[in-house]
């Protein structure tokens, strides 16, 4: 009697399991329709901070101090405070700029805004969101609860929280998403003196960039400022780098909404090497394959339930003699 | 829990819960409410030493991964007695359900102490604002739901002590769903604490880095569960000078050993196929932890390997303890030495930090002693 109640469970868990669509592998998520971004070009970067600058004000964020005499903001890394900063490439005596060796050159640090952001994927409670249609990875503060998974889970050490404060939040680029609102774009796009750092729609900066990387060096050209959709700047004329031929964050994780050129390997400027897949995809797709649908934990919970119940029942019996 | 399967009926032991060594429990209690007292007027910076490098720190790692993780206690028991029907280990589900209660209650309270925006914990488990395919969503969900059928599953305790019957009736009659429940959720939130870290990539050191992470947190969990029972009842019948229940423990603990080979085959196999055995050679700070944790899973392998060792209580407690400890660094090491986000970045815990930890260990102890003195959780002793 018993044995046929358990093979009818087991049956039942069967067919529960046969009829469920066997869990896939989720891809990793594709550029959305109207996405927008940035273009950083390091070799056209002069370091001015302009864009550190012009990011402060248009988001409204506190100085930041690194000298003993506090004369002004001095940010050494993004932070709490900071959404942006330039930072620089120094080997043996410098010189030259972007030279590997005795050379310096420079690179902007600043949310990345994923195709398949680590952040989103990460956060429990819907904080960290990524636009449908322009694919700006937005936070939330009032939805957030503080957890930091998505400042552990970035693989390019964006997101950001204030551990000085009694009520802190998470801080990061959201790409400037209030100026767009108001018709205008990113603010360190905005204020770049030589376009090192473009905004556009991210079709266009793409072939923009390509059109950069099919450069001879040396070779004169017209460097688009501002926004490279709407062309709202004069372009800066000057002579084409000798670019590594890579645009990162083109495959990176499955693709990013801030591309980069550089002629030093982006590794010795601080950015990592990556692969393809995004770990968020690998990450729900363990999550979908042992709770899709919740399948596999209703059949086990029916497994117990039965096993349970017959073994709590042989308990009583015991009593009772 | 209706049955007593022959064995003493639990009764409360009774004693003075004023002694030295509640008072040191209730002083170190003290410190750790002054120290969040701190926190929560300054900020998380002000105690901790966690940073955007290492955001999650002790009171994660250790708090919630490891301190849930000693809390299987319940879990494991009941499993045996439950589902592969060992009623014979029943008098060891009550103690051990309670340990573990107090454990996850406590993981689940340190959590709030680390949430920078702990007013709004309540959406993780609100629509609109739940994330499912976060895992943390899926491991607060589980816990918190653990936690609740933990204490069903506990309150005959209470029900006995304050004679309420037909409550007890009426619970006894679902106590099969709770238990199953009670199996369920721990295998869930155990293997997922482990997936915690899947997304995190290549910040994570490849010895620890792995798809296989939910079986190696599941195996280990239970493991540590049998340990810590082994562990707590060695402890209790020294402290509480109670005999002990030394044929379950040499029984526990065979289980345990063939446990333990199923995972190191499953570990080595693991870092074998995905070709990283070549970074425990490397005289790295992380090829060290290494070899300390597998060292501790390997010596209760020795000592217990020759059955007339698992007769022996104090191999049984080293044992017991090698694999607490194992099961520490192997999370330890995944959550904390193995993580790197980039150069710059250095995490070592605090000394009010690690004070809170400890004021939360000293909590479950004292609570333990208060509650077994004063509620029937331990088998009444047979005199003889």
């Amino acid at each position: 009697m018993k044995r046929r109640e358990f093979l009818k469970g087991a049956l039942a868990g069967g067919a529960l399991l046969a009829t469920s669509s066997p869990a896939e592998a989720r891809p990793n998520k594709t550029m959305p329709p109207e996405a927008v971004g940035l273009l950083y070009d390091s070799t056209l970067c002069i370091g001015c901070k302009a864009c550190v600058a012009a990011c402060k004000e248009a988001n409204d964020m506190p100085p930041e101090f690194s000298t003993v005499e506090q004369y002004w903001d001095t940010p050494l890394d993004i932070s709490g405070k900071t959404l942006n900063v330039i930072k620089m490439y120094k080997e043996g005596s410098g010189a030259t700029k972007d030279s590997e060796h005795n050379g310096h050159a420079f690179m902007k640090f600043s949310c990345l805004h994923c195709v398949d952001p680590s952040c989103v994927s990460a956060c429990p409670v819907s904080a960290m969101t990524k636009d449908p249609v322009n694919g700006i990875v937005s936070h939330d503060k009032s939805a957030c609860i503080g957890c930091r998974y998505c400042v552990a889970a970035c693989p390019f050490g964006v997101p950001r929280f204030q551990y000085d404060r009694p009520f802190p939040q998470i801080t990061k680029c959201q790409l400037c998403k209030h100026r767009m609102a108001e018709g205008q774009y990113a603010a360190c796009a905005y204020v770049c003196p030589t376009g090192a750092t473009l905004f556009g729609k991210m079709t266009d900066l793409n072939a923009e960039a390509k059109r950069r990387l099919a450069l001879k060096p040396g070779e004169d050209t017209e460097f688009p400022r501002g926004n490279l959709t709407t062309h709202d700047q004069s372009s800066f004329p000057a002579k084409a780098a000798k670019y590594l031929p890579q645009i990162y964050g083109d495959k990176e994780l499955g693709g990013t909404q801030m591309i980069k050129l550089s002629a030093v390997p982006f590794e010795k400027l601080g950015m990592p090497t990556l692969p393809e897949r995004s770990y968020a995809a690998t990450s729900e797709t363990m999550q979908h394959t042992l709770y899709g649908g919740l399948v596999l934990p209703l059949v086990f919970l029916g497994g117990l339930t039965f096993i349970a119940k017959r073994n709590v029942k042989n308990d009583g019996e015991d009593e009772k003699e | 829990m209706s049955a007593t399967h022959n064995h003493p009926a639990p009764a409360p032991l009774g004693g003075p819960l004023v002694t030295p060594v509640t008072i040191t429990l209730a002083i170190l209690v003290a410190v750790a409410f002054i120290i969040l007292g701190i926190r929560f007027v300054l900020g998380i910076g002000a105690v901790t030493n966690v940073s955007d490098g290492y955001p999650f720190g002790i009171w994660i790692a250790y708090d919630v991964v490891v301190g849930s993780a000693f809390a299987c206690g319940g879990y494991a028991m009941a499993i045996l007695v439950y589902i592969f029907n060992k009623g014979e280990y029943h008098p060891m589900v009550r103690p051990a359900l309670l340990a573990s209660m107090f454990g996850y209650t406590l993981a689940g309270a340190s959590v709030i102490f680390d949430l920078g925006r702990y007013w709004n914990t309540w959406h993780i488990f609100w629509p609109g604002y739940a994330q499912v395919n976060s895992v943390m969503f899926e491991v607060a969900v589980c816990i918190t739901a653990y936690i609740v059928v933990m204490m069903i599953e506990f309150s005959p305790a209470f029900l006995e002590k304050f004679g309420l019957k037909d409550i007890h009736k009426k619970l006894n009659k679902v106590l099969f769903f709770i238990i199953a429940l009670g199996v369920l959720l721990p295998s869930m939130h155990q293997s997922s604490l482990g997936s915690l870290i899947v997304v995190f990539g290549n910040q994570i050191h490849p010895l620890w880095q792995t798809v296989m992470l939910p079986l190696l947190y599941l195996l280990t969990a239970v493991m540590i569960g049998f340990a810590i029972v082994i562990f707590e009842s060695c402890l209790s019948s020294s402290g509480f000078k109670r005999p002990l229940e030394l044929h379950l423990l040499t029984k526990l603990s065979r289980l345990m050993t063939g446990m333990l080979v199923v995972y190191l085959v499953v570990r080595l196999t693991d870092l074998a196929v995905r070709g990283v055995l070549g970074y425990i050679f490397e005289p790295s700070l992380e090829a060290v932890m290494f070899w300390v944790e597998m060292g501790l899973f390997i010596a209760p392998l020795f000592i217990l390997w020759q059955p007339a060792s698992r007769v022996k209580p104090v191999r049984l407690f080293v044992s017991a303890f090698c694999l607490l400890f194992a099961g520490f660094f192997l999370r330890i090491n995944a959550f904390l030495v193995g993580y790197e986000t980039g150069a710059g970045w250095h995490y070592f815990p605090a000394v009010p930090e690690i004070m809170v930890s400890v004021g939360l260990v000293a909590l479950e102890i004292l609570g333990y002693i208060v509650l077994v003195r004063y509620l029937p959780i331990l088998p009444r002793e047979e005199k003889i």
